[in-house]
């Protein structure tokens, strides 16, 4: 394994690399020890394979690379696969970074690098939980590591595995790598021992997750898709714990319920099939327990759960891998991409996991490392998801082994698969002895199974937490579960005592000073890691990686949310298995359900407008009271008093954060100037009064949008505006303000760039959907006119009237004849309460038909919006795609020219614009899911709007021609009377 | 809209002038016909008298010959003392002509749905006015012909049943002016005679109470006018809303196209019965006050003639005493003051009757009027009700 370890280095003989090896140096003195241990045959193997994969790469580099990171992958195997994760997972933050290369560069990182990039990751951790004596420096390690991130890695790694890797990435984005992967990966397995191949197909699958990442705009992707790997899953669950509570659609609950029932059905019967094996469980769990973990990471809330569970259950029985893959793969894209991935990453974990078991000491100290990994990787998952995002390698390639632990963690729910995972811990890490198990049961803390293996302290830490969570969850099913997971992270994270509504719930943001609402959720995983007394030293590191990583996260915490609805909606048709079937009919009723269920339990009301201060500095404070039965506020009912610009204030927050991801936030009322000078001008007329009746009641009908839709009701800034009872003062709402006119004027170009963007259209639902929108558009502001000039005519109607009135009492008293006197008084009287009648109606008009156009004129303008969002993705993929393609128009040329120099800058160019280009398309995608599942509940709500004010309307419209009848009923006798 | 006939027999007698039912002489205008600017009405008459040659026959007769004949009644010494039937006012298709018009600018901005009711709106517009205007004409007539002394009048009887064209002179420009001029003159002979003494209360009072009911009808006339006509655009934002609704029904594919379709529909038959209420209110309450107002306008002048009178009564009287003072032409200053004095109380007497008739008749008009206004009230908003109801239960039960 030396050897191969020396080896490693030649394979990078570029100068970047060469740079990472000599500060990775300690790192792999240390490694090197590992290496020798790890050192089994399946390096050449590995290598072959290797070369196989990236067998379109002729250049002997290639298999050099590739044996190096075999061989380490051995050493580093476990490591990798340990920390696979993690590397996945910072590349999936650095594919959200405009590195394109930390796209290929995880395939090539994986494959070659892992000696380089895996090797200080793994070593870090792998010090780090091995030798303790290492701690600082594997604190070091991290902290330089993440500092130099995935940059310096990836270029280096890209060299190498991009000549191999690049060609045959560069066909296929994801699908090709993946093939090659499982191909690999497969043949390692049968050949020797299986964690080099392990390693190979951990790293490609590893790649894959840390793309999916990537392409997911930020969180969200990164959490989906590390679902869908294997390794990540710890990240998953973490990320998709922080990001998806927040996120948590109502719709994901259910799913998530639903799934984890299926999941947790199959699984047990898999851990059976295994345990009986227990090699073979334990590979499988592995995979299994990726996939449970990203179950968990999508879902935290419901979507993400269901499918990752019901594709682990799937993979565990049937070819887990495969399945569990393809459900996380629930990303479009992904779906592909992972499924192979997984099932590669599947066989070889088993493959390897029994072989090592049974032999090299390598093997053994890779359990060690794994125990090491996974004791860590639990901790470092969670800080490696965060991590992930930054650019922590190490993380990452703890995230494998997170990987393992990770999906006990996931599966709080599924026992089975938490025992499965015990058991194969046993037999992989029999020898790796107590400390891997260990690991995998903090992991685990719901399941017994891994508590029995793994150190106890870890259960009854993190089993808590997760069994409340499950049950909860299972039980509320409700768009709650947010607030469930919530509470369930509170519950966890308690020992941090993090008050941290949604996101709060993970503790590493507490722990962590950058607590990010991102943040927390991914802490959670950190958490159990911190509580386990075993990592104190991991946790040190781990909160370094986690401020960065922290920080990462947050920017992509938008991204998360796009995710959960896609993997949502992808992971049911992706699940073939009658399981997954079940799930996705079984989904829509009970999204219904908790849509209805959530009707009752909010209920905000704006109320009692008072003028504050005097002259222009006055301003109009308005009650907003809650009455709520909702979990995840702290009180029953309370109310606050606002101002319109704190209202404005909160949409510019939310629709800064969501609107880019595809979502539809309803916009606010309109300011009006002239409202407001009247109103400060102290003005008691009715006209003013009318202006703040009428904003009052916008700002109603605007707060119960923002409160009916379940993704804006998670939003912490939502709750913030209801609870909080001092806001600080918006800023930049006001409408001649520099923010305001800087918006005025992106407001412009926006406008311009559209016009000039010409998207051919692949998606005809898309098509027709803007169409329709327009044209609605359209409508609705011709019949909010007609409504208007109904409006007006009927005040004319009421003065009219009224005026009328008057006169007839004048010509009444004026009359000689008595009888007919009284009857015209009667009849002023019967006019001038009709005039009554018809000013109520003109109000009625106003703020039941008229007002409720002029909302959807502006609601249909933020759809619009979001369909210009997913057409600016659009036009970023292209032009992602024109530049990759310039690109290799470039190196072609320089393959002409036989400059190898610039051919290696080309190439790394190359793979990272396709790393580009594959997280572009699937930010595309990911917002054509969001937009596409927008759009239809903006339907939903419209039509049922719609159908409330229309019956509400012919209801006053009956009351007030009743009334009507009534009075002319009783003038009829006084008409009678006239002699 | 070149050429419409009204062919109506159940015609609304909206404005009740509580005639007489005397079967001698019975007049109607069974059609008309609308030329250009020219109204044909045909005039059809049914007597029992014998000066008439035939007991049954129909003239044609345009606006002007009516004016002609109220101008010959006007201007006809013996009715002095009698409220001459106002003449019905000039048939007025502009206003819905120019709606018309603003329709076909404003075709492109609708829908062809929206344009087409729009238009039958307009019809049934044109069409209203129309057969108001032959109303008002028939009516004119019909009260020549209940009131005893009008019914003999000669000039009448020619405009009943000479078969030939009128042909009614035009009044030329002299004419116009010169009947302005004496418009004039007897606004400022009212003023001047309005300082006579008056010597009976009844007329003091009468004349009083003309005055100020005039000008109150006069206003309330207006804001009635006002009033109907809002009403009507109210109706006809019904239809538009009704059509705009329907429009996005088409596009709509959703659950909600039924819901919407459905009220539309609503909207559409609700505009029908706010129309009717509209039209219904302007027949029973416009039309009453302005006729009224142009009664109260003919009892005035009633008054006047009969001022006329009193004031040169008064001029003869003391002319008489001039002669007296004089003895010159004594019997001459006698004879005239004695016509003076016959011709006063002849008009005060006769004056004295019509009014008291006309008090009675416009109370009976007026009660009239009111009932049927508010059983049509009535109607119409139980109609609505329904309607309304309806469509709440269908939508609910969807």
């Amino acid at each position: 394994m030396a050897t191969s370890s020396e080896r490693t280095p030649p394979p990078f003989p570029e100068t970047e690399d060469m740079d990472v090896d000599t500060e990775i140096e300690d790192l792999e003195s240390n490694e090197s020890e590992y290496t020798l241990e790890d050192g089994i045959g399946p390096e050449t193997d590995a290598n072959n394979v290797p070369d196989d994969i990236f067998s379109g790469s002729p250049t002997g580099n290639v298999s050099n690379p590739i044996m190096d990171s075999v061989i380490k992958s051995d050493t580093d195997a476990i490591n990798e696969l340990d920390e696979q994760p993690f590397d996945t997972a910072p590349k999936e933050e650095p594919n959200e970074a405009p590195d394109n290369n930390s796209f290929w560069t995880p395939l090539g990182t994986d494959v070659s690098k892992p000696e380089d990039g895996g090797k200080n990751p793994l070593m870090d951790p792998g010090e780090s939980d091995m030798c303790t004596p290492d701690q600082s420096s594997a604190e070091d390690f991290l902290s330089e590591s993440v500092a130099k991130p995935l940059a310096e890695w990836e270029l280096e790694t890209d060299s190498d595995p991009t000549n191999e890797l690049t060609r045959e990435a560069e066909n296929d984005l994801i699908g090709e790598p993946v093939s090659d992967c499982e191909d690999i990966p497969v043949v390692d397995i049968s050949h020797e021992s299986v964690s080099v191949v392990s390693e190979p197909l951990f790293k490609e699958p590893l790649s894959e997750v840390t793309e999916p990442p990537v392409c997911d705009d930020d969180v969200s992707e990164l959490l989906s898709e590390p679902v869908s790997v294997v390794s990540e899953p710890l990240f998953k669950e973490p990320l998709s714990d922080v990001t998806e509570p927040p996120v948590c659609d109502d719709d994901f609950s259910e799913l998530l319920s639903e799934p984890v029932s299926d999941c947790e059905d199959i699984p047990v019967v898999d851990v059976i099939s295994h345990e009986s094996v227990s090699v073979v469980s334990e590979p499988l769990f592995k995979e299994p327990l990726s996939d449970v973990t990203e179950p968990p990471v999508c879902d935290d809330f419901s979507e993400l759960l269901s499918e990752p569970v019901s594709v682990v259950s799937e993979p565990l029985f049937k070819e887990p891998l495969s399945d569990v893959t393809e459900p996380p793969v629930c990303d479009d894209d992904f779906s592909e991409l992972l499924s192979e991935p997984a099932s590669d990453c599947k066989d070889i974990p088993v493959v390897d996991v029994i072989h090592e078991s049974v032999s090299v000491d390598s093997v053994i100290k890779s359990d060690t490392d794994a125990i090491n990994e996974l004791d860590e990787q639990p901790i470092d998952t969670a800080p490696k998801e965060e991590p992930n995002k930054a650019p922590d390698n190490n993380s990452f390639w703890t995230p494998l082994s997170t990987d393992v632990t990770e999906p006990p963690v996931c599966d709080d729910f599924s026992e089975l698969l938490s025992e499965p995972v015990s058991v194969v811990s046993e037999p992989l890490f029999k020898e790796p002895l107590s400390d891997v198990t260990e690991p995998p049961v903090c992991d685990d803390d719901f399941s017994e199974l891994l508590s029995e293996p793994a150190s106890k302290q870890h259960k009854a830490l993190f089993s808590d937490p997760p069994d409340d969570i499950f049950s909860e969850m299972l039980n509320c099913k409700d768009k709650q579960q947010s607030s469930v997971f919530s509470a369930a992270s509170v519950d966890m994270l308690c020992l941090e005592a993090e008050n941290a509504p949604i996101t709060g719930p993970l503790s590493d943001d507490t722990k962590h000073p950058p607590s990010e609402c991102v943040m927390r959720p991914t802490s959670p995983a950190a958490n159990p890691d911190s509580s386990s007394d075993s990592r104190p030293r991991d946790e040190e590191e781990e909160q370094d990686i986690f401020a960065e990583a922290t920080v990462e996260l947050s920017l992509d915490s938008p991204a998360i949310a796009r995710k959960r609805v896609e993997p949502s909606r992808l992971l049911t048709p992706a699940s073939s298995t009658s399981a997954s079937s079940n799930i996705s009919k079984q989904q829509p009723k009970m999204l219904e359900e908790l849509e209805e269920e959530d009707k009752f339990e909010l209920n905000v009301s704006v109320t009692n407008p008072e003028k504050v201060g005097e002259g222009m500095n006055a301003y109009m404070a308005y009650r907003v009271s809650t009455q709520t039965t909702l979990p995840m506020f702290k009180r029953k009912a309370f109310e606050v008093r606002r101002r319109f610009s704190d209202f404005l204030g909160m949409y510019e927050k939310l629709s800064e954060k969501l609107s880019q991801n595809g979502y539809i936030v309803p916009p606010p009322p309109e300011k009006s100037f002239l409202g407001m000078t009247k109103m400060k001008v102290g003005k008691e007329d009715p006209s003013s009064v009318e202006f703040v009746e009428k904003r009052r009641a916008a700002l109603e009908r605007f707060l119960q949008k923002v409160l009916c839709h379940p993704t804006l009701l998670q939003d912490p800034d939502v709750r913030e505006f209801l609870e909080r009872e001092e806001l600080p003062r918006a800023v930049n709402t006001q409408t001649f303000s520099g923010a305001g006119f800087l918006k005025i004027i992106n407001r412009a170009t926006e406008a311009v760039s559209k016009m000039t963007i010409k998207m051919n259209e692949s998606d005809v639902w898309f098509e027709e959907k803007l169409q329709e929108v327009e044209g609605e558009d359209q409508q609705l502001r011709k019949l909010h006119a007609m409504v208007d000039s109904l409006v007006n005519h009927r005040k004319d109607l009421s003065a009219h009237t009224a005026m009328f009135a008057k006169s007839i009492g004048m010509l009444g008293s004026s009359e000689d004849n008595t009888a007919l006197s009284r009857a015209l008084c009667q009849l002023a009287e019967v006019e001038d309460k009709i005039e009554q009648l018809h000013q109520e109606q003109a109000g009625n008009d106003f703020f039941i038909f008229a007002e409720l156009l002029a909302d959807y004129i502006r609601l249909l303008g933020a759809v619009r919006g979001c369909f210009d969002q997913r057409m600016k993705m659009w036009q970023r993929w292209q032009e992602a795609q024109n530049m990759l393609q310039k690109k290799r128009e470039v190196e072609a040329k320089l393959l002409w020219a036989n400059k190898p120099e610039k051919l290696q800058l080309a190439k790394d160019e190359i793979t990272e614009w396709e790393a580009k280009v594959t997280q572009y398309e699937r930010d595309f995608e990911r917002i054509s899911a969001t937009v596409r599942k927008e759009v239809i509940r903006f339907e939903k709500e419209k039509a049922k709007d719609f159908k409330k004010q229309t019956l509400k309307y012919l209801q006053v419209l009956v009351n007030s021609q009743q009334q009507l009848i009534k009075y002319w009923e009783a003038f009829l006798p006084e008409a009678k009377a006239i002699a | 809209m070149t050429s419409s006939r009204e062919n109506d027999k159940e015609k609304l007698r909206s404005v009740s002038v509580d005639l007489n039912n005397d079967s001698s002489l019975l007049i109607d205008i069974p059609d008309a016909l609308c030329e250009r600017d020219k109204v044909k009405f045909t005039v059809h008459t049914k007597t029992t008298l014998s000066s008439f040659q035939k007991p049954d026959f129909s003239v044609s007769r345009q606006h002007e010959d009516f004016i002609w004949l109220h101008d010959t009644l006007v201007e006809t010494e013996d009715y002095a003392g009698l409220i001459i039937p106002p003449a019905p006012p000039k048939p007025d298709f502009e206003s819905p002509r120019e709606k018309m018009h603003k329709l076909g600018d404003g075709e492109a901005t609708m829908t062809k749905e929206e344009y087409t009711k729009m238009k039958q709106e307009l019809e049934a517009e044109y069409l209203a006015v129309f057969k108001k205007t032959v109303q008002v004409h028939e009516v004119f007539l019909q009260r020549l012909s209940s009131h005893p002394v009008f019914s003999k009048d000669r000039n009448f009887q020619i405009f009943l049943e000479y078969d030939q064209d009128l042909s009614v002179r035009r009044k030329n420009a002299k004419e116009m002016f010169g009947g302005f001029f004496k418009n004039m003159v007897k606004t400022a002979d009212e003023v001047i005679i309005s300082g006579i003494k008056e010597v009976d209360d009844f007329f003091e009072q009468e004349k009083t109470f003309l005055l100020d009911y005039y000008s109150k009808i006069k206003d309330s006339t207006a804001k009635a006018e006002k009033m109907t006509r809002s009403h009507k655009n109210v109706a006809d934002d019904y239809i538009h809303v009704s059509a705009t609704l329907n429009s996005m029904c088409a596009e709509d594919n959703t659950a909600l196209k039924v819901h919407l379709e459905k009220f539309a529909d609503l909207l559409e038959k609700l505009r029908k019965v706010e129309g009717r209420v509209a039209s219904d209110q302007e027949l029973k309450l416009t039309e009453l006050l302005r006729y009224y107002m142009r009664d109260i306008q003919a009892a005035k002048d009633l008054l006047y003639r009969r001022a006329r009178a009193l004031a040169n009564y008064e001029n003869s009287n003391k002319a008489l005493d001039k002669a007296r003072l004089k003895s010159k032409d004594i019997a001459q200053a006698e004879e005239h003051q004695q016509q003076c004095l016959q011709k006063f109380d002849k008009l005060s007497e006769s004056c004295k009757k019509e009014l008291t008739s006309f008090k009675g008749r416009r109370v009976v008009a007026f009660r009239k009027n009111l009932i049927e206004m508010a059983e049509l009230e009535i109607k119409h908003a139980k109609n609505s009700v329904s309607l309304l109801q309806g469509c709440i239960d269908m939508l609910n039960s969807n």
